[in-house]
Order: C-alpha cells, then structure tokens, then sequence
C-alpha cells in the first residue's frame, strides 16, 4: 500500500513543524508544487535549500521579479549574442543552439538527476505568469521553437513556490498546486529558532525579549510588524550593548532594529507619550500567552 | 464520510475542484497521513484548501464531519478510504465511460456547457440525460445523480450539486449582465496611466538605429522600459440594506472593472454601511470572508487609487460611535469615521462613488462628514467619468472636480 519515495526528514539547520514536513514530501510524492505562503521572514526560501540538502538533491533558484516571463524560465534566445558574433566573427552563426539559453525552469527538466527547484516570490510577477506555466508544470515539458526540439523531464523536479501573498494566484494555478502556510512561530517554537541563532541566552533576557516582541506584533496600529530575522538582528544588538532583563523591563531599547517604518516608530513614541505601559511578565499578554 | 468533507468544504465556500480531491485521494492511497489523524487532517489541508484565510472554513468542516470519530480510525483511515471507494454505492449509475468522462471535465469545462445547454433549450424539461431540468442523468438540473453536476435552483436532495447555480440572497455583485456595460467601459477606460517605468527591456528601434549610426556602424543597442499601465484600483463596496436597490446599477460597474483587462492590479471587497476593522472578500460578508482592514493598509502602498461605493447615509452611531456597527456578529471597538480617516490619509487619491442623486447628499448628516473625506461622485456615467479624472488626472483637474458635484 504505501509506496516509497524519497522522502524528507527535516536537516538540524532547519526547524521545521511536523505538518510542513509532511506537506512537503505529499508534493513529492504527488509530483506536484508545493506553493509555500506565510509571513516574510519566516524562512518560506531558506526550506528549499534544506530540502535539497535532506534529499541530497542539487538546488536551483529562479528568482521571480516583476518583469520576469513565463517563457524565460524554460529558455532564452539569446538574439543580441548572435548578432553580435555574426557582426563581429566572433562564433559559429549558423548553429543555433549555442544561442539557447535554458531558464532555472529549463535547467530541472534537463537535468540528469532530480533537482529541487525554486521559484522565488512567484507574485511578484504578472497575474499571468503562473497560468504559463501551468502545462510546462503539469506535463514537465516544452519545446523550443527555433530548435523544434523538445525538452521532456526524465526526474520530475521537486518544484517549492514562495508567495509573499502580494497578489491573489489564479485559481486554476492554485488546484495544481500542494499548499502549506508557514505560521508565524509560536513562543516554543521562537525560543527553538532564537537558541540556534543566539546558543545560552540568558533565560530572564529571553523571557523579556519574547514579550516586547510578541507585544509589539500584538500592536495593530504597526504597519510593517517586526519577524523572525529582525528579532535575531534585536537580540544580536542587546547583547552588544550588554542590556540585562531589568533594563528591558520599562523600555524596548534600539527599536530601529525591530521597526522599520517611520509611522510605526512614531506610533511607538505616541504611546510613549502617552504613558502606556510596556508588559514585563508573560500575564500582560493575556490568556494566550500565559505559560 | 469522505464526501461529508468534500461538499461541506465546498458548502463553506472553500473552492474544492475534483481534480484536488483526486490529488487528495492519491495521498492517501500512497499512505503519506501515516497513522494519525492529525496528519490526515495536515494532509488534507494541504491537498483541498489553497488559502489560509480558508483555514478557519476547513477547520469548521473538519470538526463536523470527524467529531467523535478519532478512536473509531486511529489506525486504519486508508482501509476505510478504499473501503468506501471499493463501495458500488456510491457510483450508482454510472457507466466506465461516464466516469472517464466525469474525470476529465474540469470545473470551468462544466460552466460552459451548462450554458450552452442552456442556450440551446427553450422549455422545461424533467429527466432524460441531455437538457437541463430535474431528475434524469445530465450533470445540469438538479435532484439527479450525477455527482458532478451543477443544481439549478430547487433543493439539492442528493447534494450532488458541484456549483449552486441559483442565486443566494447576497449573490456576490459580480454579475455577466453585459447589458449597457459598454458606456460604463468607455468610462472606465481613462483609467490609465502609461508609464515607462521599471526595467528597460524593450528595443528602441529608433534610438538603436540613430546610435548605430553614431557608433559607425557598429552595433549600439538602446532599451527602454516598456509601456504600462500603471493603475492600480481598490475598490470597496457596501452590500445591503439600503443599497438593495442600487444591486443592479452596482453590478454592471463590477462586471465592467472586471473585464477591464488593462489595470495593473484590482482588488475588490465588501463591507456594510461603513468600513470596520474588516472588509470581506464576498458580498454575503461571512466571517471566514473577513480581511482586516488594517491589512490593506499595511500591504497596499500609497499609490493604490480607492474608491468607495456606497451611499454613505447611515445611522450617525453607526459612523461615529465605538460599537456602532449594524451587524450584531461583529464587533468593533474603532468608530467607522477612524476607519475612513485612515483609508482617506493612507491613500493618495481616493474618491466615494455614490449611488443616490446628487441633491440628497447635504440633507444626509453622515453624507455629509463622508463629503469632507473623500471627494463624492454620483454612480452614473458622467460621475464616473469624473471620479475616474479625480484618481488619476492631473492634481490641478482632481481639485476642480472635488467642487464640481457640491
């Protein structure tokens, strides 16, 4: 009944939940995408690279930005070179492969061996762009028209799709694809992630850092809440400066680090003004964070 | 059971297709949940909800269709699975090649030939396997059997229906009424920015050649970014009460905005009477359709064009007032004037598009204070016109049309 696959076991660099670990080996086993949304800084790109590593597979990255097409992820014909050598001598015109370029798209088809393939911030680009790809995806093979040459998978790449949810995705892109939303890691999850980053924390520094942080994010009037990476930047520099739990307890010191929003900063400074009271104890937080 | 899941998923207005149900049967065959229900419930998820503001909906569905059954599978749901798909029951009537069929017909595949059907039958019809009506084999009509078919109007005995085909209450204002949607479309059509902005990747011929030759001959290539639009429309409609009657005047514009191909982004929501801490992603404004507000403000930058549609007449409380929210399920610490004054200060442009004629407006208290935010244009072709000169005219034209509706 069950049958094997390769499958994904999580790499020590990297913790990640028990559901998105199976999610990412049902995108293996089903030979589909697994489309990857969550909050920035929650490490939506740094999984692919540790899936590649769990699986021993070779990792390649396409990088989508706004102007990025479809079709240049499978190949491009690179016109302006041959122009160039046919205006110069410099190369052999008259053979046009050496004028094909494949994409990162392209590249995991031809390639020999499974890789894992990355396609990075998929809404940055066009709203069309994942209905392109949809047969390429699908069938994991296209043509290339100047050749008349066809590029067929013989490994169906593992594909891993980040959003950043900056545009709704097509519906019809959305059913080929296996979806996991990274949540936004809880305390237990956070103190993990931060012991990697910062090993031997002082546990009543810890303590405070946690509920600035998870305070400010509870704070709606923020823009831009603060993520995982600038809480790492944070602790770096608390350490630096050698603040200790008691000097965190009335005051979130270097809030440029944590807020990088001119309004949010001056929203902060409001409450300042205010008299509003930052929490010091986990109680503060209310009922859901009570440990 | 396993159907349970898949209809209540689609009853909560979570877009379960059967091409991911069958993905999700796959999974399962495979033995990928493993032997506990959590992960079936992980594996689910992944496989049938695309979203996670349809997390919550799947979680309602899930609870109801599996409650108390968690020491009943603990160990075998891939038997029970298969037991059920080995079950002739539950393919009554259906022969090998309807089935194949019924494989390949995607969704949208089905839309279309419900309306072709449609346009191709001119009287009632009751069974048989073609026209739509009630009972019989068709996938259209409804009472029938076929498990993919989609139910026009009456009740759905069988729950066989793919896609509700009648009309809900608060149907969302989408509509395909093309009727007369042409002048609002020529309207709409100013809506444009032509920019050259971003990345140059598009050949000057021109420029190219004139350097060329400069360059004696030798080739100079010269880009340019290309050409585009670069209006970007939110677009926030209040749905019920007493914009009831205004529904169809509102629908064309929608339907207009969404043929409009050339914006380089659109979005949509709804609220009632007034914008609280939530817009919702479809006009019966449930809960599982909610977005916060101040989400949009966070993700949207300043650049985004607003405009509003409503008509702005409230209870004063209802604008003014902490709570103040007409509908008793939500509640609403911020008063809605917060609320508009953060969209009006968010936002560069913004205007209010109001259905009610124009000489009402000042004898209305809360049309009023709506007035001193947002510039206010009446819903009509004129209006528009002017409301779409106020987004993205030149700043001298915004302020003369500010005036011109007082």
């Amino acid at each position: 009944m069950t049958e094997d696959f390769q499958r994904f076991r999580g790499t020590p660099g990297y913790i990640a939940s028990g559901p998105l670990v199976d999610a990412v080996n049902c995108a293996i086993a089903l030979g589909r995408p697994l489309l990857l949304k969550g909050e920035p800084g929650t490490g939506k790109t740094v999984l692919a690279r540790h899936v590649a590593d769990g699986l021993g597979m070779k990792m390649l990255s396409w990088h989508v930005k706004s102007t990025t097409k479809g079709a240049d992820g499978l190949y491009v014909y690179d016109t302006v070179q041959r122009l160039n050598d046919s205006r110069f001598g410099t190369g052999d015109v008259s053979d046009i492969r050496r004028y094909i370029r494949l994409g990162p798209l392209g590249q995991a088809f031809a390639s020999a061996e499974r890789v894992v393939l990355l396609i990075d911030e998929v809404d940055k680009a066009d709203l069309e762009f994942p209905n392109d790809l949809l047969r390429e995806l699908d069938e994991m093979r296209f043509s290339i028209l100047e050749t008349s040459e066809e590029v067929v998978a013989k490994e169906r790449p593992v594909v891993l799709i980040t959003s950043n949810n900056e545009k709704e995705l097509p519906d019809a892109f959305l059913r080929r694809c296996v979806f996991h939303f990274i949540e936004f890691p809880d305390v237990g999850l956070m103190r993990q992630i931060v012991d990697v980053h910062h090993p031997n924390l002082d546990a009543k520094l810890l303590d405070q850092v946690l509920i600035k942080f998870y305070w400010l994010r509870e704070q709606n009037e923020l823009r831009k809440k603060p993520s995982t990476s600038e809480l790492v930047d944070w602790i770096s520099a608390l350490l630096r400066a050698g603040m200790t739990h008691r000097q965190l307890e009335a005051h979130i010191p270097f809030l440029g680090t944590l807020l990088k929003k001119e309004q949010d900063v001056d929203a902060l400074r409001d409450y300042d003004e205010r008299k509003g009271k930052y929490p010091a104890r986990w109680a503060d937080l209310g009922p859901r964070f009570n440990q | 059971m396993f159907l349970d899941l898949f209809y209540g998923l689609r009853e909560e207005g979570v877009p379960v297709s059967l091409q991911e149900w069958q993905a999700f049967l796959t999974a399962l065959e495979k033995g990928l949940h493993g032997s506990s229900l959590a992960r079936f419930y992980h594996l689910a998820r992944a496989c049938l909800v695309k979203s996670e503001t349809l997390f919550d909906a799947f979680d309602r569905v899930f609870l109801r269709v599996f409650r108390g059954v968690e020491g009943e599978f603990g160990d075998d749901v891939t038997e029970k699975v298969l037991d059920w798909l080995r079950d002739p029951k539950n393919f009554t009537e259906l022969t090998p090649e309807q089935r194949a069929e019924l494989e390949r017909l995607s969704s949208d595949e089905l839309v279309r030939r419900f309306l072709e059907r449609l346009a191709e039958q001119t009287e009632r019809h009751d069974g048989g396997d073609r026209w739509v009506g009630t009972g019989g084999r068709s996938p259209f009509g409804h009472g029938g059997e076929h498990p993919t078919g989609i139910r026009v109007g009456g009740p759905g005995q069988r729950r066989s229906a793919m896609k509700v085909a009648e009309e809900r209450r608060f149907s969302d204002y989408r509509t395909d009424a093309t009727l007369d949607s042409r002048s609002l479309r020529v309207a709409l059509r100013r809506l444009r920015q032509l920019t050259r902005t971003g990345v140059a990747s598009e050949l000057d011929l021109d420029e190219t050649v004139d350097e060329t030759c400069r360059n004696a001959g030798e080739i100079e290539l010269v880009f340019r970014p290309p050409r585009k639009n670069d209006v970007r429309l939110l677009l926030l409609m209040d749905v019920g009460g007493t914009m009831d009657p205004y529904h169809e005047p509102v629908s064309r514009l929608l339907t207009a905005l969404h043929e409009e191909r050339g914006l380089r982004d659109f979005e949509a929501y709804y609220f009632h009477n007034c914008v609280y801490d939530h817009v919702y992603t479809r006009a019966r404004l449930s809960r599982s359709d909610a977005k916060p507000t101040a989400d949009l403000l966070r993700r949207l930058d300043p650049r985004w064009k607003v405009a509003l549609v409503g008509d702005a007449a409230m209870h004063p409380t209802e604008l003014l007032e902490a709570y103040g929210g007409i509908d008793p399920r939500v509640t609403t610490a911020t008063p809605g004037i917060v609320w508009l004054q953060r969209i009006a200060a968010h936002f560069d442009r913004t205007v209010w598009i109001n259905p009610d004629d124009a000489r009402t407006w000042d004898g209305t208290y809360t049309t009023r204070l709506v007035r001193r935010l947002f510039p206010m244009f009446h819903l009509s072709v004129d209006g528009l016109s002017d409301a779409v000169r106020a987004l993205v005219g030149a700043r001298g034209q915004e302020s003369s049309a500010r005036r011109e509706p007082g």
